[in-house]
């Protein structure tokens, strides 16, 4: 589904991803962790076409296509969605219509037909009992006088409601009390299905508690250093990422 | 920001840029005494209008321009305007069919069709085709009611009392320039009386309409809700592309009596201008209106998206004791537009309440000024007063400017001031087209959001073309 091949980017003059090799295929589950700068919100943006985000060589591939020829907007209408570490507030704009306007664009982008205020309601109320977000919110202004839980978790409440093909977590977890990890993981895991595939970015093993990946890679210096199972986040979490330095200076 | 895709959409040229070929009957360009009575002769005026029109003229000759706005324009030469112009008429029309059918073609291409307006959505719809009123619907469902609804001409005619009465009572012909102006060459507009105790049953609309070039405008609009009345009344506007600069100095006038409420809304769309600045209307207008009695109440709602250059306060005097006054405001200055917009709340009744609700955005070289003032009088105990007045930005050259001005004599008023600067954030457009969305439909979502207050006071077909106007009007002013 997803092929990154040597991806280079910077960010403003600073080389920040410096040949990064990735590949995912559907139905699995990949958590990229990695010390604090080492590229992990870099690389989600560089997936979701963030300007700013320069890539300077390398390619991916999503689908058989050139995804970073895609306009940001297109990415998503193909099925990326990118979970924010920090979700934007947007103020006036209800949770509801927001999510129609985006989902009907996925609609239209797929030549289906849209689907009325009426129907969407429905849908989506039954979504939002998945994240157990009260209906209330949905009336509410996208992410505005939200806490940090509710902000994950209305980033949780897209993510069910535009059923991504390739979904890429930033740092969802950070921030969350241990009730709202379990709400969030739980919807996540909803998720998990033969045609998708999930990218957690984080820096912690928590989450992958509730969320078990199939593929843990470590991130550091802008490459993916060292790859294996759900057992090298439980070695990150007890020795830390010093040893991986360490090996790759040896190596 | 995809500077290609913003570039496209500034590109967009003005939806309602046409004009259309109707006989017009003009007086010549200029302005003399003697036009002002011939404009009074045109229209059968009783001498009291004459006279009024004549005071008004004499006193405008000893006027000056106003220079303190925050709008900037070449001089404007009175001496070249033509100041009343009428579609002839070809027959005496007793019913819509017999609308010159290009005048209704016109309204077509505006998305206005009368007839539909007339059977879908229960508004009277008093069209003014340039300067004099061609059609009016559903006189008799409001004349069953009491309501009258006519033309400023046919109000003249019929009911002179009323007009001698209020003409002039809240905007005085000695106001300011443009009032008076318009006070001494008004060639039209409408009045609306809704007599004692009763609620208009629809809302009243009037759609305004710039046609005949070199036509300034000049409309008057003049609205009684007399005691315990309401009425919620509509105004909207389009005008032609033209490449001359057209000057539109109205004037509109509100009474409310006790217990009566007023709302007015309007949506303003004039020609703008294109996207360097060239052509577009100078709006110059005076709305004020008087809460005469007590918990009498008037509600001005304005959406102003046209006009090269918009100077306008619709205000409020609170004079009834526990009168309510209010304004809601979304100004938008896209390209090179100025605008210089705000209210004037007046206290001077007893705990007399008002409310403004001030959006400003700027876009491109827009320039967009807030200007307000709450003056609450000695005789105004238990006074309130809250503004919010907030201002987004698009881009990097235009300016947002706020003037408040609070002027308080009374110690036991309560006087509250909001205000708020923000640029539109590239995190916001962003997020929304990481969700799908075109930056089009994001910038429009933004800003619709950050407009939202107003749009809830408006009637909810008003809201919908507010909606889309703004879309329409944004365009591209991102980069």
């Amino acid at each position: 589904m997803l092929k990154i091949i040597d991806l280079h980017a910077k960010v403003g003059d600073k080389a920040i991803l410096k040949g990064l090799n990735l590949t995912v295929k559907a139905g699995e589950v990949h958590a990229i962790m990695g010390p604090n700068g080492s590229g992990k919100s870099t690389l989600s943006y560089v997936l979701a076409g963030r300007s700013g985000y320069e890539v300077t060589g390398g390619s991916v591939e999503y689908e058989g296509k050139n995804l970073l020829a895609m306009e940001p907007e297109v990415r998503a209408r193909e099925g990326v969605f990118l979970a924010f570490q920090y979700p934007v507030e947007i103020p006036g704009v209800s949770n509801k219509y927001f999510l129609k306007a985006a989902y009907n664009a996925q609609r239209k982008h797929r030549g289906e037909p849209e689907m009325d205020a009426g129907a969407f309601l429905k849908f989506v109320k039954e979504k939002a009992k998945l994240v157990e977000m009260a209906p209330a919110f949905l009336n509410r202004s996208v992410n505005e006088g939200f806490s940090g839980g509710e902000k994950k978790r209305n980033e949780i409440l897209q993510l069910a409601v535009l059923e991504p093909k390739l979904a890429l977590l930033d740092e969802t977890d950070s921030g969350l009390d241990i009730d709202a990890l379990k709400i969030v993981a739980n919807g996540i895991n909803r998720l998990r299905d033969p045609q998708r595939a999930v990218v957690l970015v984080t820096h912690y093993q928590r989450l992958l508690d509730y969320i078990v990946p199939d593929f843990v890679h470590v991130l550091s210096g802008g490459r993916i250093v060292k790859s294996g199972g759900k057992d090298l986040a439980v070695l990150l979490e007890k020795e830390g990422y010093g040893w991986i330095d360490a090996e790759k200076a040896a190596a | 920001m995809a500077n290609q895709d913003v570039k496209d959409l500034a590109d967009k040229e003005y939806k309602y840029g046409f004009s259309s070929d109707v006989e017009a009957d003009q007086i010549a360009k200029g302005l003399s005494e003697d036009v002002v009575r011939l404009i009074s002769k045109k229209k059968n005026e009783p001498s009291f209008m004459l006279d009024w029109r004549l005071k008004a003229y004499r006193h405008w000759l000893t006027m000056k321009e106003p220079t303190w706005a925050e709008v900037h324009y070449p001089a404007i030469d009175y001496q070249n305007i033509i100041y009343y112009s009428a579609p002839k008429p070809k027959k005496k029309l007793a019913s819509m069919d017999e609308v010159d059918p290009e005048v209704r073609a016109t309204f077509e291409k505006l998305g206005i069709p009368l007839e539909e307006q007339k059977m879908l959505s229960n508004v009277a719809v008093d069209a003014v085709f340039d300067s004099v009123s061609v059609a009016t619907t559903f006189k008799k469902t409001l004349g069953e009611a009491g309501v009258i609804f006519c033309s400023f001409s046919d109000a003249v005619k019929e009911h002179p009392e009323l007009l001698e009465k209020y003409l002039g009572s809240v905007v005085p012909y000695t106001d300011n320039f443009f009032a008076t102006l318009n006070s001494a060459v008004f060639s039209d507009g409408s009045f609306c009386y809704i007599p004692k105790g009763v609620k208009c049953p629809m809302e009243l609309s009037t759609y305004f309409r710039i046609n005949a070039k070199d036509t300034g405008q000049f409309e008057r609009t003049l609205i009684v809700a007399d005691e315990g009345a309401s009425v919620s009344y509509l105004e909207g506007c389009t005008a032609p592309m033209r490449d001359e600069n057209q000057l539109h100095a109205a004037v509109v006038e509100l009474v409310a009596m006790g217990d009566a409420s007023i709302k007015y809304s309007t949506i303003q769309n004039w020609y703008p201008g294109d996207k360097n600045g060239k052509g577009g209307i100078y709006n110059f207008v005076t709305k004020r209106g008087k809460c005469a009695g007590p918990r009498s109440k008037i509600s001005w709602t304005q959406v102003e998206t046209g006009s090269a250059i918009t100077w306008k306060y619709p205000s409020c005097i609170l004079l009834g004791d526990e009168s309510v006054g209010e304004f809601y405001s979304v100004a938008l200055a896209n390209h090179y537009q100025q605008a210089d917009t705000g209210t004037k709340m007046i206290h001077i009744g007893k705990n007399t309440k008002s409310t403004i609700i001030s959006k400003g955005i700027s876009a491109g070289h827009g320039q967009n000024a807030y200007r307000g003032q709450v003056k609450i009088a000695k005789s105004a105990a238990g006074a309130r007063n809250h503004s919010q007045c907030d201002s987004l930005l698009l881009g990097s050259q235009c300016g947002a400017h706020t003037f408040p001005n609070l002027e308080v004599h009374n110690t036991s008023s309560t006087v509250e001031h909001e205000a708020s600067t923000s640029k539109i954030g590239e995190d916001q457009l962003f997020y929304l087209r990481q969700r799908g969305l075109s930056t089009e439909d994001a910038v429009g979502m933004i800003v619709n959001g950050f407009c939202k207050q107003v749009f809830n006071e408006l009637p909810l077909e008003f809201a919908v073309e507010a909606h889309k106007l703004m879309n329409i009007s944004l365009e591209g002013s991102v980069g």
